[in-house]
């Protein structure tokens, strides 16, 4: 039988994992919006909060709706350009390498690379990430891959 | 990477403007230490002696909803009214309380002791009494011990028969420190 892991209170949820979801949104969209990224990803976990059934993917969950957001914001703004620099921080993690390899990378590509790479999600949880399957999410990790060989790096 | 505290703030302010919480609590220093209180859309829930908001944050959600998160502003009139309470400067709160998720049998017990005055105290029998059940002091005890918002609805007041001090869910020492607040002399 599924062992039933209950949705814990808003306020562990958000303490356990802002620092990190708040870390994949300077990444991704650039030290200058990713505060305001920040605080829509969490109002919109809220928002969605009360229709979860389990506890078991949250980690996942708040990466999709913080890729969601970012992608968003930048289809809002600028349909076909690429994403904004990313700023310079002085505290990077290992995988924040990542950063300078990723950034000329279309955003479904680049959101698929750093959250496989960059955070480890395993594919299922990836394709819930990007809206996606899971066929979509490995082409898109392989593409962006691919296209960053093209520039003599890998990932 | 570090969320700052301003962000942080700024994020829980707005959740709380936004009225996407269940439930939104803090902490607060007082004479008696330092309390939790927490507050729904409906009204104040909770004002807990034990500031250790882990436990406190558990069983508001089981109460009120996922939604609970720490949230300084929606508590700032409460914390306004605590701090002229024990400052002598207040004698009732005018707060809406939100006791929904209670028996109705302690919702009657407590809206029976929200009559109870500054600096005057009741006994257990004699609420038991008003409520029109003489034989439940027992069980008038047993409510207000787990009231769940103490000082503003104010168990401190109601004694055993003999005018002792006897039960409460603070402590004995808290409650003889409210009662030494209000004028009360045992």
């Amino acid at each position: 039988m599924m062992e039933v892991v209950t949705v814990p209170p808003f306020e562990r949820t958000y303490e356990q994992h802002r620092d990190e979801i708040y870390g994949y949104l300077r990444r991704l969209a650039g030290a200058d919006r990713a505060d305001d990224a920040f605080q829509e990803t969490f109002l919109r976990a809220l928002r969605g909060y009360p229709a979860l059934r389990s506890g078991r993917h949250l980690r996942a969950w708040l990466f999709t709706i913080a890729t969601r957001v970012v992608i968003d914001e930048r289809r809002r703004a600028r349909p076909e350009g690429p994403l904004p620099e990313l700023g310079a921080d002085d505290e990077l993690p290992p995988y924040a390498a990542l950063d300078h390899l990723t950034g000329e990378l279309p955003p479904t590509e680049r959101a698929a690379v750093v959250l496989r790479y960059g955070y480890d999600l395993p594919y299922a949880e990836l394709a819930a990430a990007l809206g996606s399957s899971e066929v979509a999410a490995r082409q898109a990790v392989s593409s962006g891959v691919r296209r960053l060989r093209r520039k003599g790096i890998s990932p | 990477m570090t969320v700052s505290s301003d962000l942080d703030r700024r994020f829980r302010d707005r959740a709380a403007a936004e009225g996407l919480l269940d439930v939104a609590y803090d902490l607060t220093d007082s004479p008696v230490g330092t309390l939790l209180v927490a507050a729904t859309e409906a009204g104040l829930c909770r004002v807990s002696f034990d500031p250790e908001p882990d436990r406190a944050v558990e069983t508001l959600a089981r109460d009120f909803g996922a939604r609970v998160l720490r949230a300084s502003r929606p508590l700032d009139v409460v914390r306004r009214r605590l701090a002229e309470y024990f400052d002598g400067e207040r004698q009732e709160f005018g707060l809406d309380v939100d006791l929904r998720p209670l028996p109705a049998f302690q919702r009657d017990v407590l809206t029976e002791l929200a009559r109870v005055r500054y600096g005057t105290t009741d006994t257990y029998g004699g609420l038991a009494a008003r409520l029109g059940r003489p034989r439940a002091a027992r069980a008038v005890g047993g409510a207000l011990n787990r009231n769940p918002v103490p000082i503003v609805l104010p168990c401190h007041r109601i004694l055993g028969s003999d005018g002792r001090l006897v039960g409460y869910g603070g402590g004995l020492e808290r409650k003889r420190a409210l009662l030494a607040l209000e004028g009360v002399t045992l």
